[in-house]
This record gives structure tokens, sequence and C-alpha cells, in this order.
């Protein structure tokens, strides 16, 4: 049996469209300081410290150079991983899990707002020789998913933008959201195409924020507990990904998901994840992708997330409540830290912390995320208030 | 007390070292990840994750780089992430492998380093204009050779080295080089002091022949548990030790004439391994040598030499490949000898001591007898030391 | 040991079409939000005066300024202005461009360690007035020497970096 690790510090700044009062640096020094300070930690207590960016989202290269200061990480192990939060979390759980590294550090930021062509950088993510010189807009990828993935299974159009009107009321709830919204699954219908059947309020909005959170070995909590944070386990973790390749995925299903969810179900021992989970917060940085994350996670059979979302059984009241904080289409898409908010709620949600949105008795939840186009890169983490 | 949980190196491979490759950042990955695979008497249904390391995303041009390169570092499907520090990746590659196994969550790893410099276009150089502060710094008209110049002039003038020093520890890396089979063409060579010291001043300090070039080149290892390990015909080589450090990224508030950043990931990784006196126990060295200066700077750093003594020693013949008495550096030639693919270099640097510690170094074998080596690296704004010890 | 894999390839291969290529110019614009600090140091660059923060723990003054201590770990409400003059730390003499392409004339890049701040503290900046060839600029300045910034008019000034021209050798 491996070590579990414990979050026991969690600090974060509200999700903001934009930011231009404080420079990414500060962003992060006040998400860091109420971290340190939920964990009852000094940064001088930390052995190992892990930041989720990559270069063409900050405008600068190699960005890992800009992380020790804001963290408190002058002089101390630090790396960068340029994957969504959860695969950090999981390098995280690796290392303290070699019994080398007591208490470890997870940092990730958005500063969405100061990119001018955030579609020109999704281009650059495509293969330069086979894929980039048709020179379509990267949204196209996820209008041919949509497709593929509603013809396979059945579910809908309306059934999509039943999920962005489901999520940006929840925001409503949620101070954190940059994008609550009192809207109907007609208004996001009769939004804008964009790359149809995919439309412009299927789209979580990107937004600017920072978030901090504190791990340590299960072992240390003895001597850490009388002054952190309620501690949330991780239970299992797992993270893998599809075909680089657009043209040789399966575009109706998320194999990433599927993969990522095995290996993390294994390490919890779960067997039958609607029953052994309280809640999920999964991605739906666009509408289907929250349906087919659902179906891919197991938590609905493959053509039935739909119709169990309109029957309001991922509603908050639900027998399985799903994105409780309103998801990426209400707290906005937030780059490689969109993993980490949904981890955050998660956790929130286990120390019920989470306020008026707060579920009733739950104990084990998890969280899942992807890294968005063009890629089939996942994760998923479950977690545990025991 | 030593680590216990150990981490076994396997196998190594590494493509040729270019200025121009044919072969797609992609291809590049695959050769060096299927070479190591090779060496190590596996293939890819062995391997139970994947880690891949580059250094910026702008010499490929290619943005969420760890994605692109999947297929072709053999992760597809696998637990896979891309991890970076710079011009440290390469070694930290090694450390992120250890501890996926360390960590008892995988039996084994391939780990694959590649970096394709030569697409950024009009120079690689240009690449690096992005690494400086946007509001401070980049308005200047910054050039990547300025802060390498900075710190060596600061390094020089602190302890009075003279350049004939420098261009020592080029004339020996470059002569390592020869014997190197990745060797970039046109970089290894026989040269005379005389020959490096008259070489073009590109930003004074440092000189044309003092630099390592613009490469493209992949390498890979292969970790596993000691468990399955224990299962392979030839003996492995331990991972003893790791140790990584990120210093401030305000690097004008720094003393450059010190690697403090690296003596803290040495004497974590030091610690790990058990090590308290590093010149009896470290056999074999790897210096990161990107300029010539590094070298001597880095063995400071690694507290093999005392502040300011490692160019003394090195015109002493200490760091030469054939001593008897010191400690052999860069045997393989280093960045200044076979070349820089940033993240690849590094690698290159971790296979060497894999192999002087196997015997199988060929031609570059050192003399005296290994048991124990270290490789390391070093890079963003000059503030990144990333250490691995090995040992059989 | 036989050479390892890959192809090198000549510049006459890619210039020649012996090779395809396939172009793309990223259209990679940010606009970066300074904040707080940077803000503040920005303005007082375009009025003429260099600041810079102090830190009530550690009692470092620091530039580039920062609202928190990275060291302290704490906020800094402490402003400071720094008279602008200074010393070397260290600088060097470039003849290569960004693009790799080579100067006739050097710059002098250097880090010059601010008056009133703490030792040590210093930016990076350019070096004026101090010749155009290697032996003429490695004669005149020394690791410690004297320098003072040479500003630009305050019409042109437009709060950044660069409305500090160059330092310059002080006086005597």
């Amino acid at each position: 049996m491996l070590e579990r690790a414990a979050i026991i510090g969690i600090g974060y700044t509200p999700l903001r469209p934009v930011s231009p009062e404080v420079s990414f640096r500060e962003l992060i020094f006040e998400a860091a300081v109420k971290a340190y300070a939920d964990a009852g930690i000094e940064p001088g207590q930390v052995s190992t410290f892990v930041s989720v960016t990559e270069d063409y989202v900050e405008g600068t290269a190699i960005a890992d150079e800009y992380v020790p200061d804001q963290l408190g990480a002058v002089l101390k192990p630090v790396h960068t991983i340029t994957t969504d939060g959860i695969t950090g979390i999981a390098s995280l759980v690796m290392q303290l899990a070699t019994e080398q590294l007591d208490i470890g550090v997870i940092e990730g930021h958005s500063k969405a707002s100061n990119i001018v062509h955030p579609a020109h950088i999704e281009a650059l993510a495509l293969d330069p020789i086979y894929a980039r010189p048709l020179a379509f807009h990267p949204r196209y990828v996820a209008g041919l998913e949509m497709r593929a993935f509603l013809e396979a299974t059945g579910n809908t159009e309306e059934q999509a933008a039943l999920v962005a009107a489901v999520n940006r009321r929840s925001a409503l709830r949620n101070p954190l959201a940059a994008y609550p919204a009192n809207l109907t699954a007609a208004d996001a219908l009769a939004s804008a195409p964009v790359a149809e059947p995919l439309k412009r309020g299927d789209i979580a909005q990107p937004a600017d924020g920072a978030i901090v959170l504190v791990l340590a070995r299960e072992s240390r909590l003895p001597q850490l507990a009388p002054k952190c944070g309620r501690p949330v386990f991780i239970d299992g973790i797992g993270w893998t990904q599809d075909t680089p390749n657009i043209e040789e995925r399966d575009l109706s299903r998320a194999v990433y998901a599927e993969k990522a969810a095995q290996m993390a179900y294994r390490r919890a021992g779960i067997t039958n994840p609607t029953a052994q989970l309280d809640f999920a917060e999964v991605d739906d940085t666009f509408s289907y992708k929250e349906l087919q994350h659902l179906e891919s996670l197991g938590l609905a059979r493959s053509g039935e997330s739909g119709r169990l979302l309109a029957e309001g059984r991922f509603s908050p009241g639900g027998a399985l409540p799903v994105n409780p904080s309103g998801g990426h289409l209400g707290c906005g898409y937030a780059y490689d830290m969109s993993g980490l908010r949904s981890v955050l709620e998660a956790a929130l949600q286990l120390r019920g912390q989470a306020g008026e949105r707060q579920l009733d008795g739950v104990r084990r939840g998890l969280a899942q995320s992807w890294r968005g186009l063009p890629t089939a890169t996942g994760a998923v983490a479950v977690l545990s208030r025991q | 007390m030593p680590y216990q949980n150990r981490v076994a190196v396997l196998g190594a491979g590494l493509t040729r070292f270019m200025r121009r490759a044919l072969e797609t950042p992609k291809e590049l990955a695959f050769e060096a990840a299927k070479t190591a695979l090779e060496d190590a008497g596996l293939t890819i249904a062995d391997i139970d994750c994947v880690v891949s390391v580059t250094a910026p995303e702008a010499f490929d041009g290619v943005h969420m780089n760890g994605e692109y390169l999947a297929d072709g570092a053999g992760a597809w499907g696998k637990p896979y992430m891309r991890t970076y520090v710079g011009g440290g990746s390469g070694v930290f590659g090694l450390v992120a492998g250890w501890y996926h196994i360390a960590s008892g969550h995988f039996d084994t790893c391939l780990v694959v380093a590649e970096e394709k410099m030569s697409p950024a276009l009009p120079h690689p150089q240009g690449a690096f204009n992005a690494i400086y502060d946007q509001f401070t710094e980049r308005p200047l008209g910054v050039n990547l050779l300025w802060i390498f110049a900075l710190e060596m002039n600061r390094y020089m003038q602190t302890h009075g080295i003279p350049m004939e020093t420098f261009a020592r520890v080029a004339q020996k890396n470059k002569r390592n080089g020869i014997d190197h089979p990745s060797a970039q063409p046109g970089i290894a060579g026989d040269f005379t002091i005389e020959q490096i010291m008259a070489s073009e001043v590109m930003a004074w300090p440092v000189q044309r022949l003092m630099v390592s070039p613009i490469s493209d080149g992949a390498g890979a290892m292969v970790l596993a548990s000691e468990r399955f390990a224990r299962r392979m015909s030839r003996p492995p080589v331990w991972i003893e030790g790791v140790g990584w450090n990120l210093d401030t990224s305000y690097w004008t508030n720094r003393d450059l004439y010190y690697p403090r950043y690296l003596e803290k990931a040495a004497r974590m990784a030091y610690e790990m391994a058990g090590i308290s006196d590093p010149r009896r126990d470290i056999h074999v060295v790897e210096p990161y040598d990107p300029f010539a200066y590094k070298e001597l700077h880095h063995l400071e750093g690694l507290l093999l030499a005392d502040k300011g003594q490692a160019p003394r020693l090195a015109e002493e013949g200490f760091w030469e490949r054939d001593t008897a008495q010191g400690i052999p550096a860069s045997p393989s030639g280093g960045l200044l000898g076979v070349g820089n693919p940033i993240a690849a270099a590094g690698m290159m640097k971790l296979a060497e001591i894999y192999w002087q510690l196997q015997g199988q170094a060929g031609p570059r074998q050192v003399k005296r007898e290994v048991r124990r080596g270290l490789a390391q690296a070093w890079g963003d704004l000059m503030q990144v030391g990333t250490v691995v010890i090995m040992g059989r | 040991m036989e050479p390892f894999s890959g192809t090198s390839l000549t510049d006459h291969a890619l210039v020649s079409g012996e090779v395809l290529l396939s172009f793309w110019q990223p259209k990679a614009l940010y606009r970066w939000d300074a904040g707080v600090a940077i803000s503040a140091f920005l303005d007082g660059l375009k009025a003429g005066k260099l600041l810079a923060t102090r830190c009530p723990e550690c009692r470092r003054t620091l530039a580039p300024p920062r609202v928190f201590c990275e060291l302290c770990f704490r906020p800094i409400g402490d402003w400071v202005e720094l008279p602008g003059a200074g010393t070397i730390n260290t600088y060097s003499v470039s003849y290569v461009n960004w693009d790799a392409t080579r100067r006739r004339t050097p710059e002098v890049p250097v880090v010059v360690e601010l008056d009133g701040a703490s030792p040590g503290i210093g930016i990076l900046h350019l070096m004026g007035e101090v010749g155009t060839t290697l032996e003429e600029i490695t004669g005149k300045l020394r690791i410690g020497a004297p320098v003072q910034p040479v500003w630009k008019p305050a019409a042109e000034r437009e709060g950044a970096i660069t409305d500090i021209r160059y330092f310059r050798l002080a006086e005597g």
C-alpha cells in the first residue's frame, strides 16, 4: 500500500475575466500567502515545489524561471510541468511517496487576459507539418469532436446547451466564479455558431486567477494537523493521453479520461464509481465535454449522460452532483490552472467550506481535467475526507 | 543514511548531434527511445510510464510540445508528463523518472530528452530573448549571450582567472569529444590554446571556441525498480542521489561569481547518496559546460573544488580524462565537444556517466577506476542546478 | 562505436529544395499586466525617478521593486527613491545581435549596483560613452567603477526602462 498524500493548505484568488491591477507575480503571491496560512506552515518548511504552465501561454521562454519568488521558493527544489494541474498533483503525490520529501506545493495561475490572440496560440499546438498549414481555427477540432460524440451516443445539442445553462447558473452561488449567469438552454442554443455544432454559448470563456495547494505525506499529518486546514486525502490519481494526432483518435470518446479514471479508481479501490463517489468536478471547457467525460468516467452509461442531466441526476440535490462550482463554463477557463480549480472545489466541498453551494454529507469526490485543444491529455483524482 | 528504495538505470540511447537534422522532433525522440530500449533489452510494452524533457517551446515553434512529442517518445496511452527547468531539463528528466519509480507507483520508466533548435528563424538564439523580464529587461534589446558574459566576467574578475585557463577547458572538452559517436560535425577537434584564444569575440569575455553550438538531437534512458532490475541479466547502474534547486529570478540581485543554487542541489544529492566527502567519493563528473567557464564554475558549486580553485586544478590537469589522481570532468567531450541540443545534451551527460560506470565508454573510458559518477545541468536565468549521482 | 542515428542536413539542402520545409509565423502577442510594483516603478522612470522598495523585516532595499519580499515572504509597502547613480557589478562587450548577426560597434550590457539599494542589488542596463573598440572599452571599465544614469529628456520619457538612455562612468 503506497502512502497517501493529503491536501493540507488551500490558497486561491477569485477568477476574473481580467486582472489589470496585479502582475502575475502579485496574483500568485496572494494565493501562496493564503495557502501557507491555511496549512499553518512557513514556506521554508516546504520540501518541493511544482508549477504547471507553458511558455506560449506566458509569453516567456523557459517560463519556469519566474516561479520561485512569489511562492517563497527561492533556493528550493522547484520544477515546472507542462501539463494540467491534476497531473501536477500526481507529480507531488509521487515525490512525497519517495519518502525523501515531506511537504509539497503546487502552483497554477492564469493570465489568460494577457494573451492577445489565444486562438493563434492554440494553433501552435497543432502538428506543424500535417495540421497547421491547413490554417483552420483550432476550435474546429472541438466542432469535429462534438459532432462525432453526439452522433455516436445519441446525446443532443439541446442537452449540451443545458450543460452550459446549468453550470452558469450553479456559478451564481460561487463567489470565485468569473461567469455566473442566469441562463437557459435556449440561450446557449441561440448563441452564434463557432464550429458547427459548437456554439459560442458552449464554450468556457478565459479567466485570470491563481491557486496554490499544500500537500503532505499522510504519516506527517500528526505533526502538522494541529495547525493545518482539515486534510483532504488523495486516494487515487491517474493521468494519460491519447494519440497527439487528431485524425487517429476516436473522437466520439475521451479515451484519455477512460484510462486516467481506470488508474485512479484502481488506486482508490473504486469498482463502482456511481455508488462510491458522492460528487464530481469534471472538465466542461466545452459543454459537450462534460457529457463525454461523464460517460468516459463511468458516471453515466454511453448515450445517457444528457438524459440524466435533464432529469436532474447531476444537480446539486441529485444523486450525483456534478460541477457544483459552476465548472469552467461558470468559473472560467484558466489554462493549466483549470484542473487545480476543479480540485479546489472538491477540497472545499469535502472540508465543508463550500458556502452556499455546500453539498450535504459528501465524503468522497472526483476531480477530472482535460488539457484543452487540441490535446487528448487528461487526469483524474479521487479525493476523500478520511 | 543513504537512500534505500533504489532506482536502476537499464539502458541509454542517443542520436547524433547535428546543426540541422532531417528528422522531425518526434522522429529524433523515437530514435533515442528505441535505442535506449534496445540497449536495455526491453520493448515499449515493458514500459509503465514516460517522462519527456525539452527546453523552450519556441525552438520547435510548437505549443504543448510534450503532447506533440508523445507518440515519438513512446508515451501513447501511458502516464506521461513533460517536465522542464530550462537548460537543467536534461538531467532533471532522470530526477523526474527517479520519482516515478522511487514512489513505488511504477516499475519501469522511459525518459526521453529532445531538442530541435534549428527550426527557429532567423536564429535559434532569438527564442531566448523572451527569457528576460518583460518590463525591466526585454525593452533594452537583450540577447542571450549577455547574461553568460556578465556572469563569466564576474567569476573571472572575482578570482583573477586568466583567459588561458578557460581556453584549456575548451581544449580538453573538444579533444575528448573526438571520440564521441554523437559529436556534431566540426565541433570536436584538437585545437591549440592559441587557436581558441584567437577565436572571435562574441560577447566579451565569451569567445567563439569557448561556447557550445546550436544543435538538434535526442537522448533517452530506461529506469526500473530494484525488483524489476534484478530480473535483468546485465548488472544495472543505480541512481544513488538526486538534487535540484532554483534560485531567485531576480538575477541582477545575486552575486554571479558563485552558483549557490548548485551547491544546494549537490548537497541534496550527496545527502541522499550518503556522500560526506564528494572529492573522495565522486570518481568521474559531467559538469554542464555550455561555456568553458561554466565547467569550472559548476565544479566549484558541486564542492569538487574550493571557490576559485577549479581553474588552478584545470591548469594542473586534475580534470583530464587520463588523470590518475584527479577527477575526470566531461570525458564525453561535454557540450563544447559533442554539441548542445539543450535537454538532450543533459541526457548525453547522464548517458556518459552510465557508460563510464558500465565500462562501456570505449576510447573515452577514464583511466582511474570508477564506482560512482555525477552528471549535472544548469539553466533558466542562470539559476537552476540539477544533479544525478549514479553508482555501481 | 558506430555513429548513432540521425541525418545531418547541409545549408545547401535547405535552400536548394532538396528537403521540403513548412513555414509558420507565430502570432504570439501579449499585453502583460505590470501590476502594483512595476507600474509604480515605470511611472517613476517617466518622472525621472528610480524607485525601490524596502522590506520591513530583512531591511533590504530592492530594485527592481516588488511588493513582497521573496525571502521573508511578507508584503512590502515602503517605497524609497534612489539617487540613480551606482557602481558596476559586471559588464560585457557584445558583438552579437539577438539574431546572431554581428555588430560593427559593440553594445555594453552592465549590471549596475544602485546607490541607496542594499549591497549586491542591481539592475540590467547598458553603458554608453565608453568608446567603440574592445580594447578601449575594457581599458575604461572595471568592476566597482562608479556610474551615473543618462536620462532621456522629460518629453521623450514614456514610462519604460529605456527612459534611462544608458549609464556612463561618473566624472572624476
